[in-house]
Parts: C-alpha cells; structure tokens; sequence
C-alpha cells in the first residue's frame, strides 16, 4: 500500500471574483521512500496541492477528495491530530530560505522548538538533536551555527538549516517547495546533492514541487507534470522525459533551454569597429562595516572590467548573485557613480559627458530589467510608460505621431497595439517584461542592455522573450548585453559570454570554446552545477561541486578571487592575481589554465 | 553599547539647548512678571525683589547665568513657592508623577497588546470589530472630556472610586486617573499591533511554523510577537511625551499632587524658575526616554547592533 494516496482533490479558494479552482480532480500516490517531482508554471496548482494536505491553504481555500496517509484521511482529522502530523510525519521546506526563517529567533531557538513540540524532551536533548540534524545537512562549524540568526548565514545555509529543522523528526514524507529556486546554481547543486544524499540514507519520501525540469530529472524518480490545476501526465521520469504522451508536456520539453542542446552556431557579425568599450571599469561602494559607525570600507562589487560590444552583437554576462553582474550594467550607462576607468559609446567618452551630453547618450543606450512589473509605474498607462522617452527625447513630434510610433512598437514586441489606456496590473509578466523591451526600443537604441531579463518568467515565456529579443536583434541590428544567472539561457542567445566571479572576469569567449572547453575552474564548475532536463544525462554526469559559499566582496581574497573554493589553487594563486591571458580561443584569467590536471 | 549610549546622549545637548532657550524666552514674552498680584506692590520692593533674583540683569545675562546654573544641576529658587528650590518642587511632584504615568503606560502595553493582537487574530470577526471601534472612539474623544466622564459615571452615580485627590494613599485613588490617562495609548497601540501582527502573521516564517505543526498560540507568543511588537516600541518615544503633556491636564483634574500641577501652576504664576525646570527635566526625560528605545529595538531585533 502506498504511504500517501490522493483521490480526487479539489482545491477551491472563495474570491471577490467568484470561486477559482486551483487543483481539479488530481489523483496520484507516493510510496515509501519514493522521490516525486511534481513540475508545473506557475498558477499550475503545484504548490495549493501540497499545503491543501497538510492544511495550509489560505482561509478562503477548500479542499475535497480524500488523502489516505498511513490509514487515515488527511482531510477527515480533527486540526490537532493534523497538527500533530504536521512537522512530524510530513514536513515542508519553502522556496526562500531567508523569509521562511524567523529573523528574530536563533537557529536553536526555531529548531528547539519543534523538536520540544513534539516529543517529550529537555531542552539540552533537543539542542543536541538539532546539532546532530545541522551536522548531518553538512553545516561546518554547525555549534557556532546554532546560536546565529538567519541573516548572519549564507543563502544556501539558510537552505540547510531549513531541511534539518525539517528532518529533526525523521519524517516520512518531506514537501520540498522550489527548493533552489532562489539559490545560486553551485548553491542549488550543493543542496541538490544533500536531499539525494538524505533520501538514500533516512528513507524519506520526497515530494519535490519545481519549475526546472533539470531539477527534476536529477533527482526523482516519478514525475506529475501539472497545468492550469490539472494532472496532465505521470509517470516513471524516464518515460515522462524521453516518450511524453501529453502535449503540454512535450511544448514544456521542447521550450527549456539546455545546455546539451545541439548548438547552431551563432555567427558574430562582421567585427566593424567597436560600438561600446568598457575600460578597467571600477565600482566601488564604501559599505559601514562592524555596525552602525563602523569603519567604511569599499564593497568592489566591479573591480577592474574590460569589454568590447560590435554591433549586432550579443555579449552574455554569467555569475553568482554577487558576481557584480548587475552593477557592471549600471555602471556602463552611468545609473550609479564609477570610481575608475572609462566607457565609450560610439567613440565618445562618457566620463567627459556633462548632464545634458549624457542625456543624449542614453538614446542609443537603453535597458531592460529583472522585475517586469516593478519596473514599470503602477499609476502611468502602457501608453504613458512606453511614450516616455520619446516625448523626452523628441519634445518636437506631435501627439499623433507619438501614438502611432508607440503602437508600432508595441506591435514589434507581440502586443496588439491597443494597450496605450491600460495599467501594467492587467497584463501578465510575460506581457510586461514586452511592455519594458517596448519602452527601450521606442528610441531605435544601438545598444539594449538587458539585466536578467527572463529570470522572472515561466520557462515557455522565458522562450518567447529570448526570441522576441533575438528577432529584433536581426532586424535592427541592436548590440545586446545578456546578464542572467541561467547558463543555458545565455548560451541559447548569446555570441560571446563573460564569466564574472567577485567584481572580476574570468573569463571571455565565444560560446562555442566556453560550453565546449572551458578553461577556468570557475566556468567548469558553473557549467557542471547547470542541472540537464534529461535523467539519463543528468545522474551520469561527473559534477565539480563547488564547496562553500561566496567570499566577501568587502574582503575578497588576495590574489586569484577564486582560489578559495578551487581545488587546483597553488601557492601562486594566494599572491598573485591572474591577468586574463589568450589560451585556443579564450581570454581565460587563471594561472593554472591549460595545464594537463584540469582536464 | 555604553559608547553608543554617550554618544547618544551627547548628540542630544543641541536638542536640549533649543529647548532650554525657547523656553527660557518664551516665557519672559509672556505678559505679566513673577511678581504681579492684587495689591501693587511697592516698586522699591518690586525692585530689590527683581534684583535678588537677577531679573534686572540683561536677558542674555540672565540666561548666561541660567545655563551655567543648570551645568551644575542647580534649577534655582521657585519664585512662587519661596522657601523651596525648584529641584525640591520637582523632586516632591515626580515620584507622584512617574507613579501615575508609569502605571498609565503599563496599563496602555498590556491591554492594547492584548486587544490589538487578538483583533488581528479574529481579523474582520465582530471581536475585531468592536475592538477597533472602541479605540477608535479612545482617539477621538479628547482626555478633558474623558476625565470628567469618568468621575461623572464612577465617582458620582456609582460610588466606587473616590473623585480625586490621593486620600490616605491607598491605590483606589490613582484607578481613575490612570485610566485616563491610558485610555488614548491603549487605543493607538492597539490600533498599532493590530496592523503589525496582521502583517507577521501573513509572513513566510510563520507559514514555517505553522508547516511545523507548532499550535496558534505558541506561534503568536514566540514567532510573531517579537516582531510585531517594534513597531509599538517605536511608538513608546512619542507615547512617553503623550502621557507627560496628558498628565498636565489630568493631574489637574483629579487633583493629583504631581509634577503637571506645578507646571500649570508655575505657569500661570509666571514662575519663572520653576517653568523652566520642569520643561528642562521633562526634556531630559523623553531624550533619556527614546534612546532606551532604541536600545530596547536592538535587543528585539537582532540585525539592529549598536557599537
């Protein structure tokens, strides 16, 4: 008999609107000790399924059907006898490990707690179960972690707090809820490696609720692929990935961005002469440190950055969260202060430019941001956000001509042209990230600098952005900057690809040399941790797990940056920076690069 | 910690100093002199009167010489009350006032957190209702007006506690005052938490706990209090300084011996000395008042350090 079996559950939530159906009709069961991917975009209905059974749902939800776990019906118990499962039997881990931890409480104290909730227990016990738990998730200097708050602990530790307090119980079934979402991707195959470990060793079932198919792939051995709150296809992940029976299975196969995909080779265009240079680029923000009068001290979030953009190029920009990705971007349009080196746009150097010189400059330099909805005004209409810039660049076009170019535009970008009266609330993040690339392309810029602009978006909008971009990009000729954290994303769109590691590059090539030889540890590192949507693939592969976590930016390490958590790292590496060297066709900075024991 | 505290209190003499000079000039502004009564009196005896109080120096002298007797913690002679020094006046009325206010302030944290963190709870339920009219009516209706109400329904019709004075000092006499005195705070910061704890409660720390299997009230008393609760002590700064400038009227009004009798009074009487000591001490006191605060939110949150 199946640990949990699920029948018919129906997830309702009353709203203003009328009554939403969230899950409609869902069976499947979960075995002892089984792992199961539950996969699905967002609004699938993946998560309401998972909190409707242990009763969770937000007070205006309602579940029907019946949840035999080990006998009983998860839906038919008083709410202690559910409470007493609760933590105990089913435990959950949520998707942000910073928020779903009590910042105002120590490690001990949350963890304490539960454990002290449910079994008889003095309170020294239950701290020596928490730290043989914080042990066990492989937390170093797990006594001294006890006493921390979250904040004082790394994004990925947070995670592993979150999983032992989870497991301090032995439960049966643990409800891992986009676990690595929000973590880096070495972070993510850290954690990743831990619940396999977890699950081979204590036998936990584990239901892990994702968007990535990769995630999945690596780990379970069952899949549920959900769509609009309905099951569309499960079964064995083999079969789910290599013969899927439903459509919308196949279309999310088909629209993940793989980094085992075959390449069709992006040609470079013809290197005429440089549209944007970027030369010894330093930002450096002076952060307090040791509280609130502390000492200032520079954060070098950009310490020392070359780059070349040809037109109708794309360069791709990767690193951790950290890696100073994102501030290079600003940097280069001057959205925050420089402390050293200079960028040309077209020639002209823009440290010399005064207001009203830079104001023109940024027609031809536009940008397009991480979060689609926050980065547009709430209170202004799409044809206000849109018209913007024209109105401020081109003060002499008449009304007329300003709404039919705004319309055109937005046409360009697969809207319909009618939006102009409506609020960015009404459109769904796909359609406004349209609405920002819209707003950039309104001036016909040289270049558009895009910073993560998918990352917030579901895998099959994730495509149709990439694509949009990568259209425009042949028909205007536009030089493109790609910062993004996902690996295979930037492959699919880019020509060249930077690898940023703490404020440093490590190195540039074109994108053939840099997926197929790597040569820095970092980028083979960065590449081994990207997991592949293909089962088979995925669990033969030899990974590089990085360990540890990134290095201050306020006190990087002397020397190689990487050196700290790159096992070929030499005497050398500790005194000496590496400079970024011509190695076959990449620019690599690495003193050890090209040598026989890397590879 | 300590050097913060310094640091602090150092940052705040400016603050006093305004304080200490609008004071000290507005009230010479005012008409009238320490010395007017009934009778006229003479004017060489208004005249060695002013002088033995230096009242016919120049008023940047004065002042001078004001401050210069505050350096050393000396208030002066009362001009009102001859035989005493204002720090004698202030030191006889404060324990009384501290007593009431205190007792105000405790009785505001205990019933309007309570009040506010169960409405929160029952979120749009008739309990939050009525505990959300309530204080809404507690903002609205101004202490003068409540404080007689309460003697009006308390002491006239039903007896039960005494209309004012301190009696023999038993604490039957100071229920009433501190009532009113309280009734304005508990409402505010029961409106407060409310707001907050709605907020924690909806938090992902507490789904955690929840998803821990942790029962509603443990989760309310060890997840969500703590934070809830910063909000209402940043609250406490201007609560204190609320109580104070109430207590004026209320001591009034019950006739109760404290440290806002003398102010009206000294006020009224032009008592210079004892004008100025009182708004001195009270300045102090709420400068003294917020830093605790301050303190007090670091210790609740512990990404807030003081060094």
């Amino acid at each position: 008999m199946s640990l949990l079996e699920v029948r018919n559950l129906h997830v309702r939530f009353d709203t203003a609107d009328g009554e939403v159906h969230a899950v409609r009709n869902l069976s499947f069961e979960l075995d002892r000790g089984e792992t199961l991917g539950v996969v699905g975009e967002s609004g699938s209905g993946k998560s309401q399924t998972v909190l409707s059974l242990i009763g969770l749902l937000a007070d205006n939800g309602r579940a029907s059907g019946s949840a035999m776990f080990d006998g009983q019906d998860l839906f038919n118990l008083s709410p202690g006898a559910l409470r007493s499962i609760r933590g105990r039997r089913i435990s959950m881990i949520f998707q942000d490990p910073m928020t779903s931890l009590n910042p105002y409480l120590t490690v001990a104290e949350q963890m304490v707690q539960v454990v002290r909730e449910h079994d008889r227990m003095t309170r020294r016990a239950a701290r020596d179960r928490c730290l043989e738990m914080l042990e066990a998730v492989k937390i170093p200097d797990a006594a001294e972690r006890l006493d921390c708050y979250p904040h004082e602990l790394s994004g990925g530790m947070r995670q592993r707090v979150m999983i032992a307090a989870s497991l301090l119980l032995d439960p049966q079934i643990l409800v891992a809820d986009e676990p690595t979402t929000a973590l880096d991707v070495t972070v993510q195959a850290q954690i990743l490696e831990l619940m396999k470990d977890l699950n081979r060793r204590l036998g936990t079932a584990i239901i892990l609720i994702t968007h990535d198919l990769g995630v999945i792939a690596g780990l379970c051995e069952r899949v549920i692929v959900m769509h609009d709150g309905e099951l569309k296809e499960q079964g064995n992940v083999r079969d789910v990935f290599y013969r899927p029976r439903h459509s919308y299975t196949k279309a999310l196969l088909k629209a993940v961005p793989r980094l085992d995909a075959e390449q069709v080779e992006r040609l470079a265009p013809a290197a005429d002469s440089s549209l944007l240079s970027v030369d010894g680029l330093k930002v450096h923000f002076p952060v307090r440190t040791g509280g609130w009068l502390g000492e200032k001290r520079p954060l070098r979030a950009v310490d020392g950055v070359n780059l070349d953009l040809r037109s109708g190029e794309t360069l791709g920009i990767v690193g951790e969260s950290g890696c100073g990705k994102s501030t290079l971007a600003r940097a280069i349009l001057r959205l925050v202060p420089t402390t050293a080196g200079n960028v040309c746009l077209l020639g002209q150097s823009m440290g010399d430019l005064d207001k009203r010189a830079l104001r023109e400059m940024r027609r031809d330099a536009q940008v397009i941001f991480q979060d689609p909805l926050a980065s547009l005004n709430p209170r202004m209409t799409v044809g206000n956000i849109v018209s913007e810039p024209l109105r401020t660049h081109f003060p002499e076009l008449g009304a007329d001509e300003v709404r039919t170019r705004v319309a055109d535009v937005l046409r360009r970008v697969g809207l319909s042209g009618r939006e102009l009266n409506r609020y960015p609330h009404e459109f769904s993040g796909g359609q406004c990230q349209r609405i920002g690339i819209a707003r950039a392309l309104v001036l016909k810029p040289k270049v558009i600098i895009c910073d993560e602009p998918v990352s917030a978006l579901d895998v099959s909008i994730q495509a149709q952005i990439v694509n949009l971009l990568m259209d425009l990009q042949a028909e205007f000729g536009l030089a493109l900057i790609f910062i993004a954290h996902d690996l295979a994303v930037v492959r699919h769109i880019s020509h060249r690809i930077m690898v940023m590691y703490l404020g440093r590059i490590m190195e540039v090539a074109s994108r053939k040399a840099l997926y197929e030889t790597p040569h820095h540890p970092y980028t083979r590192a960065l590449i081994s941790a990207v997991p592949i949507p293909d089962p088979d693939k995925e669990r033969d592969r030899d990974r590089e797990l990085l360990p540890g976590d990134l290095p201050s930016p306020v006190d990087p390490p002397s020397g190689c940056r990487f050196r700290t958590r790159c096992r070929f790292a030499q005497d050398r590496c500790r005194t000496e920076a590496p400079q970024l060297r011509q190695l076959t066709d990449s620019l690599v900075a690495c003193h050890r690069a090209g040598e026989a024991v890397l590879v | 910690m300590l050097r913060y505290a310094t640091r602090r209190f150092l940052g705040a003499l400016p603050t006093l100093f305004i304080l200490i000079a609008l004071a000290f000039f507005l009230i010479r502004v005012a008409p009238g002199g320490p010395f007017d009564s009934e009778k006229a009196l003479l004017p060489e005896v208004e005249a060695n009167l002013r002088a033995a109080y230096n009242l016919d120096e120049p008023l940047h002298q004065q002042f001078a010489r004001y401050v210069w007797g505050l350096a050393q913690a000396d208030f002066g002679p009362s001009f009102q009350y001859r035989d005493y020094t204002v720090t004698e006046l202030i030191m006889t009325g404060f324990p009384v006032s501290l007593r009431l206010g205190g007792m105000a302030i405790t009785l505001a944290l205990l019933v309007g957190v309570t009040a506010g963190s169960l409405a929160a709870l029952r979120q749009n339920t008739r309990t939050d209702y009525a505990v959300m009219s309530a204080s809404m009516t507690g903002i609205s209706i101004p202490n003068f007006v409540m404080a007689p109400l309460l003697i009006l329904i308390f002491a006239v019709y039903l007896g039960w506690l005494p209309a004012g004075g301190l009696g023999d000092g038993s604490p039957r006499n100071m229920v009433l005052p501190v009532i009113a005195l309280a009734l304005p705070q508990i409402a505010y910061i029961s409106r407060l938490t409310r707001g907050s704890m709605i907020e924690v409660l909806r938090s992902n720390f507490i789904r955690t706990a929840r998803a821990q299997g942790l029962p509603m009230h443990k989760i309310v008393l060890r997840h969500a209090l703590k934070p809830a609760l910063l909000p209402v002590v940043s609250y406490l700064g201007p609560a204190t300084a609320a109580v104070i400038t109430g207590s004026v009227v209320i001591e009034q009004i019950f006739g109760v011996p404290g440290l806002g009798r003398f102010f009206v009074q000294g006020a009224l009487n032009r008592d210079y000395t004892l004008v100025m000591g009182v708004v001195v001490f009270y300045g102090v006191l709420i400068i003294a008042f917020n830093l605790l605060v301050d303190l007090a939110y670091a210790w609740l949150d512990p990404k807030v350090k003081y060094s």
